[in-house]
């Protein structure tokens, strides 16, 4: 492979001469990372910081008797030993429910638990040492007495009369639950010339960040202040929270993330842990430090996907489908993660079942129910891969039973390019998309008639290989419909405030974080184009809440379509104020000037007049030479929060082809594609390799990922040897294109792309297994992940 | 038994040092908290996803699964060195032109393992590439702009040969 270095462009579509917008810029924190030089919280180190190791609850229910301390208080190196009735003093519960998840309820969760333990792993005490070694060490000599409770570990019969209610005062081991109807589906099964259906089982599994959850607090006593070092994508978030439960005033905490190691929405959530962590900072007025070890991650990291969705479609002959009908029931642990809750994932899976397509009839049921296992909750395309399992998986049935090619019944049936704005069957909207020409396009990268005569050969030699597709949309650019309106104290709009310095460079604050995805480098690229001045000139500050406007973060694909749509306009008001100051200096009009690269010129001509660093060195050093009564501004802020969507749909199709060897069940994957239509594309590398990052953690649910849990809640593979992730020998490479339908919300236009290739590549998989054997008679293979052992079932040969 | 503190001398990218450690502890905690050196990183501690890779006598090692006590005597390289000295900045520039990193936490292991194969001189095959870097765990990139990378640079270096 040769690495095609980024070309000068010509003029963007955004119309900015010296633009960014489009081009695959490397991103300018990179080499500090590759060098083994970046800061990420497990780095962290500061003076008097000791270390904290959790006692975790072996059980998955049980009540806590008594815990004896003692021992572990005189171990050597010890600060501290505390327990979760100790720590309740300096720290209050929280519920994770949200007023707009009508009858969602939760039981209060304690930073440590106190009197009962609700999972296995969850925390009982802390014990804070010198050395993370001598920490643990001491845990090993606390005797704590426990009354072994019957777990409820099985969602399907978490609310019979019979299971124990986890929490007694809630009445029963309901979380929430959602009906929806729409159009006359009843009359759609009843026309249908074939209904067909089936139940789908998504395994449960999680982000298994390389990084674990890290977190140092230190609380000043001096000057009465928290600051916390969080690998966190919501450091806003996290501050109001860390205020609340702490009971502080929000400027009396601030939160710094520097670089993260991997989160994919692990490290969206409140973690007991971290706000123990925060407590016990405060109780021993002293710098903590908490770093997740891979079992403790494996058990409290959240989870996610573990779904039972029985599943029905109706379609006539010709290919129209005339109904949906899905049954979602999932178990999310004993409490509703917090502050975004447990009901998010199953209410999405109601939203967006059909949403490609045009079927209007659609009834659908999702139940959550509390169990003794870790909690779940959002983890990369939150519901977007079950939603589209589902709907594609009875796609493809619909087609085989009336006899029709699967890429011919989703022309037919998915919404027009040219029929937008609309809504879908759930009654979300979109603005536009483009199914059509995404489903043309990839027809024709993947060359699909080749593809599929090459399948008969290969099937006459034995071989078995598989084509499957996957069309789907993603939720992007989420406004306050998401949480806000709810009651959640997380930020949809998002800040940028930028500064010319001294010199003539741009510095740019930002309230979305960077994850590894690439937001610095994006923002840099809007700030750059939008002023004026060479990318090397601007420098992206993120992740401190006491140096960043105030923003939401990073989650929902949201930082490039919101962050950057306000870096946009900061940088179209600081490049006026440049401009003002300039023609006061050059005695022109302002809107006769520009800037390009760096240096003010004659709009129309282009001739350079004066650089930004003699427009900085006036109006900082010799304001004095300025005409009376000007005031230079060259700082400005701008924020920005889509209104006219609720979210900002993107759409896509994904394929995959694969061969399945029928004797030993494996899967290789040969070629995947995906097509994406995320709006303008600020940075296509980056994009791009978003969607293929993406679509590898959904080839991971698919056919590797699980956390297995036995009946009494015990999780059984809670380390990377037996929990299996995705290794690059069996990864496929990726290819991606585009389809561009910029959002009119936004002058930018971009909407995001960080969970598109989660959201279709299991459906994608799935589709494809089925498909290669199908000539087998093998039974449907719909419970993922796809195991060698379960596809030797399925074939009959176990 | 495990508190047992013993005295070590080695020398780490090029530099002597004589440290007294805990028989128990790692040679990727001894690099990281002792010395400072946190670019190399700890992901798994079982020998799993090779995060923790330096080497160690000029052969890589997972140092989640050798001891500092086990390294008296010897020549530890960490990224930091590998750094430093240049040996790696092709294949660190391959690496940030072609976006095959993202949070970055891999990225240091994945380097020297990638080294470790290109030092061979061979241009390798996209699936040989794989197979080498299978033993390196990385969430962000689905790893094709990984090989990519690698193989980018093996061809460069190769080209520079002939």
């Amino acid at each position: 492979m040769k690495i095609v270095d980024d070309l000068p462009p010509g003029l963007s579509a955004l119309d900015r001469p010296n633009s960014y917008i489009g081009r695959a810029i490397p991103r300018p924190n990179l080499q500090r990372l590759a060098q083994g030089r970046g800061q990420f919280v497990s780095d962290v180190v500061l003076p008097r910081m000791a270390h904290v190791a959790f006692l975790r609850s072996p059980y998955a229910h049980a009540r806590i008797k008594k815990i004896a301390t003692a021992k572990a208080e005189k171990a050597p190196g010890v600060v501290a030993v505390v327990t979760g009735a100790e720590l309740a003093k300096v720290i209050t519960p929280w519920v994770g429910v949200l007023t707009h998840l009508k009858g969602i309820k939760s039981a209060p969760q304690h930073a440590i638990a106190v009197e009962r333990a609700c999972w296995q792993g969850e925390a009982v005490c802390a014990v804070v040492a010198h050395t993370r070694a001598e920490a643990e060490d001491a845990c090993e000599l606390i005797e704590i007495a426990y009354e072994e409770l019957k777990p409820v570990t099985d969602a399907e019969t978490a609310l019979d009369a019979k299971t124990p209610v986890i929490h007694p005062e809630l009445g029963d081991n309901l979380t929430f639950e959602r009906k929806y109807e729409a159009g006359e589906p009843d009359k759609g099964f009843a026309e249908a010339d074939a209904v067909v259906e089936t139940t789908f089982v998504f395994g449960r599994h999680t982000g298994v960040c390389v990084e674990p959850r890290a977190i140092v607090a230190d609380w000043n006593a001096g000057e009465q202040r928290l600051t916390v070092y969080q690998g966190t994508q919501a450091p806003h978030m996290m501050q109001n929270l860390f205020a609340k439960h702490l009971g502080l005033e929000e400027h009396q905490v601030r939160v710094l993330c520097k670089d993260v190691g991997g989160s994919f929405g692990i490290k969206v959530h409140v973690y007991a842990d971290e706000m123990a962590v925060a407590a016990l900072s405060k109780l021993l007025q002293r710098p903590v430090k908490f770093v997740a070890d891979r079992i403790e991650s494996f058990v409290t990291d959240i989870h996610a996907r573990d779904h039972r969705v029985k599943a029905k479609i109706g379609v006539k002959k010709d290919g129209t489908i005339t109904a949906w009908e899905i049954d979602d029931l999932t178990g999310i642990g004993p409490y509703s993660v917090y502050p975004r809750t447990s009901g998010i994932e199953a209410n999405q899976i109601v939203n967006l079942t059909g949403g490609p397509y045009r079927c209007m009839n659609y009834r659908a049921r999702a139940r959550v129910v509390f169990q003794n296992k870790n909690v779940m909750c959002q983890y990369r395309a939150v519901g977007h891969p079950i939603a589209t399992a589902v709907t594609e998986e009875l796609v493809d049935l619909a087609a085989m039973k009336i006899g029709m090619d699967p890429v011919e019944i989703r022309r037919r049936n998915l919404i027009p390019d040219d029929g937008y704005p609309c809504a879908g069957a759930s009654g979300i909207k979109f603005e536009k998309l483009s199914h059509h020409a995404s489903l043309a396009k990839i027809v024709a990268m993947m060359d699909y008639a080749k593809l599929r005569r090459e399948q008969e050969e290969l099937r006459r030699r034995g071989i078995h290989r598989g084509i499957g597709f996957a069309a789907f949309i993603e939720v992007t650019n989420p406004s306050a419909a998401f949480y806000g309106v709810g009651g959640a104290r997380i930020s949809s709009q998002d800040g940028a405030t930028l500064k010319l310095d001294a010199t003539g460079a741009v510095i740019c604050q930002s309230g979305v974080t960077e994850q590894g995805q690439g937001a610095e480098a994006v923002m840099a690229q809007v700030v750059a184009t939008a002023v004026g001045v060479p990318i090397e000139r601007v420098r992206v500050i993120t992740g401190d809440t006491d140096n960043t406007p105030y923003g939401g973060g990073t989650w929902a694909s949201r930082a490039a379509g919101i962050g950057g749509e306000a870096g946009w306009q900061a940088g179209k008001i600081l490049r006026a104020n440049i401009l003002a100051v300039a023609g006061s200096i050059l005695q022109a009009t302002p809107e006769a000037l520009d800037i390009r690269s760096g240096v003010v010129v004659d709009k129309d001509s282009g001739r350079e007049r004066i650089g930004l660093d003699e427009v900085a060195r006036v109006a900082y050093f010799r304001p004095d030479t300025l005409p009376p009564g000007f005031q230079a501004e060259l700082m400005a802020t701008r924020h920005y929060v889509p209104r006219a969507w609720p979210f900002a749909f993107t759409n896509g199709i994904q394929a995959s082809w694969l061969e399945v060897d029928v004797e030993i069940g494996t899967v290789k994957l040969l070629r995947h594609w995906c097509v994406e239509d995320c709006g303008t594309v600020i940075n296509p590398q980056l994009v791009d390799e978003q969607i293929r990052g993406g679509v590898v953690q959904g080839i991971g649910g698919a056919l590797f990922e699980h956390c297995i849990y036995d009946r009494d809640g015990q999780l059984v593979n809670g380390n990377m040897a037996d929990y299996l992730v995705p290794m690059a020998a069996e990864m496929p490479d990726i290819e991606v294109g585009h389809v561009v339908t910029p959002t009119a919300d936004s002058e930018l236009g971009a909407k995001g792309a960080g969970e598109a290739g989660t959201a279709g590549a299991p459906a994608a998989v799935m589709n494809a297994i089925n498909d290669a054997l199908k000539p087998l008679g093998a039974k449907l293979l719909v419970e993922m992940p796809f195991t060698p052992e379960r596809i030797l079932k399925a074939l009959g040969r176990v | 038994m495990s508190r047992a503190a013993l005295a070590i001398a080695l020398h780490v990218n090029g530099e002597p040092v004589r440290a007294t450690v805990e028989a128990r502890k790692t040679l990727v905690d001894f690099l990281r908290e002792d010395l400072g050196l946190t670019g190399s990183h700890v992901g798994c501690e079982h020998g799993v996803c090779g995060a923790c890779t330096v080497r160690v006598d000029g052969e890589i090692v997972r140092g989640c699964l050798m001891l500092a006590v086990q390294c008296d005597g010897a020549r530890v390289e960490t990224i930091e060195g590998v750094s430093d000295s240049g040996e790696i900045a092709d294949l660190q520039d391959a690496f940030q032109r072609r976006n095959a990193l993202q949070c970055g936490y891999c990225t240091p292991g994945m380097l020297l393992t990638a080294q470790e194969f290109l030092k061979a001189g061979a241009v390798p095959t996209r699936d040989a590439i794989r197979e080498q870097i299978a033993g390196n765990y990385c969430r962000c990139t689905g790893y094709h702009a990984i090989v990519d990378a690698i193989e980018a640079t093996a061809q460069a270096r190769a080209g520079g040969r002939k």
